[in-house]
């Protein structure tokens, strides 16, 4: 027998007689690493409720200061003049949904085509890269800049401010929203689905009308939801291109009352009851808002 | 022969009387290129009518780009490029006046992962029929499909769930109740239990089996013992890397029972052994 082997049999014969000792399993929660983990856990909750304290104390701040005059007569009238009292904010109301349909009538149509072409038709030519990286420099472009390039385009030619105006100024905005949404949607579609419906003897765009855009359908939908509410909130666009009117909406090559602006106004003027409305067109612009947001969690869920 | 399915204008599915040892496709590759790489190269694989013809050889031989090339499903690789001829009922279907989407939809294919619609189950299986504008019994068609893919009896009740609300084996057999509610004439099959456990693999063979009663198979399988429990003739592939590069080609085809009992070739003999793969 070798030494080797004489060593390992005297080995054995140890692990035989004397027992292991017992791990212990119990927690230590004074042990550095279990310290360093509560700490690390406990700081990104902190953090977390800090990131939701905005919105809550902005909401709460508005029901507080805006939800006692909110009642028909605010949501329907039209602004008052200095002096009086009562009034409300019907037209603008009025003007930011027209406006905002008019930039979703615009975006929508031409964002969706663009992601069809960036997503499935040529994702990876020299047009497509551009695109995409114009509509990720869109997304942070300046929104007044938005409303400056509109004023010079449509305002100076037709020598007014004007609702149409104000809607492509916010379609400016809207658009790359709704392509790169639209685009991950599509892209997100599984190759093998698009495969499936080639062989089922599909061209190209019935493959695109009947399985990539239903499929996409609720990712494409929720970033319309987005850029609607992102838009429905924006007044620096509408400084430049539609203005602000007094009065209920005529024609769409008029100024064009609006939420965001009437509360740059009144949140600025002297007036008791002006201070008054434009809390109260605060909290519903943020009730807009927030109704937008949540149609887009529910048409994202999917539905098979 | 019967008259020649028009394959330059949409139509239905030709009806065919049913006819043994006839020869549907005749697939004569003498090369497939996907850019300046040879994938394939000399392969004459012909489809006979009512049988399963079993795709073998190891990983690279070319086996699926060759099944591919049948449906013109290779088309939609912009690379692709393909030298020979595939006839389908004696006509040309790399001609120019052939239309791809029109020869896709007289032969089907079921793909290696099962691959449903983000839809309900009826609209998945009515999918084909709707494409083709069928204007007759939806229901009815949608039921017999399901009944030939043997999965009727598991989702009658649940035809408005999600496709994709079935487990694998079942999403397969959805698939194949897809592919072959239009009644295609041929069917091809890229490894379609390569996703599948035992069980749904076994069910997947037998339904095979009963399909051939009615439609044409092409099989492509990475499975030896699948090839012989439903293969009727077996085709083995093998791959040529004397020039350097991997090119797929033909070794030899023939009745399943005497490729794997007395193959001509000494490849084929040390492949069906197992001595490689």
């Amino acid at each position: 027998m070798s030494a080797t082997d004489l060593a390992v049999e005297s080995a054995i014969r140890d692990l035989e007689t004397t027992p292991a000792p017992k791990p212990s399993l119990h927690r230590a929660p004074l042990e550095l690493r279990a310290l360093k983990s509560g700490i690390l856990t406990g700081l990104t909750w902190i953090a977390a409720l800090l990131a939701s304290v905005p919105l809550f104390s902005v909401i709460y701040e508005l029901v507080v200061a805006g939800g006692s005059r909110l009642n028909w007569e605010t949501l329907t009238a039209l602004p008052p003049s200095a002096f009086d009292l009562g009034g409300g904010f019907g037209n603008a109301i009025i003007g930011t949904g027209v406006m905002v349909g008019i930039a979703t009538l615009i975006s929508v149509p031409i964002g969706i085509l663009a992601a069809v072409y960036l997503a499935i038709l040529d994702p990876d030519s020299k047009l497509a890269h551009t695109v995409r990286f114009l509509a990720k420099v869109l997304t942070g472009f300046p929104s007044i800049l938005a409303g400056v390039f509109v004023y010079a385009v449509m305002v100076v030619t037709m020598k007014t401010y004007s609702a149409l105006a104000g809607g492509v100024a916010l379609a400016v905005l809207m658009l790359p929203t709704v392509v790169l949404a639209a685009e991950q949607a599509m892209t997100m579609v599984p190759k093998k689905m698009k495969d499936a419906a080639f062989g089922m003897g599909c061209t190209r765009t019935q493959v695109i009308l009947k399985v990539v855009l239903p499929t996409g359908a609720s990712g494409i939908l929720t970033g319309v939801m987005l850029a609607i509410a992102g838009a429905a909130g924006n007044s620096a666009p509408l400084l430049f291109t539609a203005l602000f009117s007094d009065y209920y909406l005529r024609s769409l090559t008029e100024p064009t009352a609006s939420l965001a602006i009437l509360i740059f106004n009144f949140s600025g003027m002297p007036y008791e009851n002006q201070i008054q409305l434009a809390w109260a067109a605060s909290l519903v612009l943020v009730l807009i808002v927030l109704v937008f947001n949540v149609l887009a969690r529910i048409v994202g869920r999917q539905k098979y | 022969m019967h008259a020649n399915p028009d394959m330059t204008a949409a139509g239905t599915a030709p009806t065919n009387a049913p006819a043994r040892n006839q020869t549907v496709m005749d697939c004569q590759l003498e090369k497939v290129f996907y850019g300046d790489f040879l994938a394939v190269r000399d392969s004459k694989v012909p489809i006979e009518k009512n049988k399963i013809t079993g795709f073998i050889g190891p990983s690279g031989c070319g086996k699926s780009t060759v099944l591919r090339s049948l449906n013109r499903m290779n088309d939609l690789i912009p690379v692709f490029r393909l030298e020979g001829k595939v006839t389908y009922h004696g006509q040309d279907i790399y001609d120019a006046k052939v239309d791809p989407v029109v020869v896709r939809r007289y032969i089907g294919m079921v793909f290696q992962q099962p691959n449903p619609f983000a839809m309900s189950i009826y609209d998945n299986v009515a999918f084909g029929l709707r494409l083709n504008g069928f204007k007759g019994n939806l229901d009815e068609r949608v039921e017999r499909a399901l009944q030939g893919a043997a999965c009727w009896n598991e989702v009658k009740d649940k035809l408005k769930n999600s496709g994709l609300s079935l487990s694998g084996g079942q999403q397969q057999r959805l698939c194949i109740a897809r592919a072959i509610a239009t009644e295609p004439d041929v069917l091809l099959m890229d490894e379609p239990c390569s996703a599948l456990d035992p069980i749904a693999t076994r069910r997947v063979e037998e339904l095979m089996i009963e399909l051939k009663e009615k439609y044409t198979i092409a099989l492509v399988t990475h499975n030896m013992q699948q090839a012989m429990r439903v293969a009727d003739t077996t085709a083995f592939f093998g791959v040529d890397i004397s020039q350097g590069s991997r090119t797929g080609y033909l070794v030899e085809m023939g009745p399943t029972k005497r490729i794997f009992e007395q193959p001509e070739q000494q490849l084929t003999r040390e492949y069906v052994r197992g001595e490689f793969s």
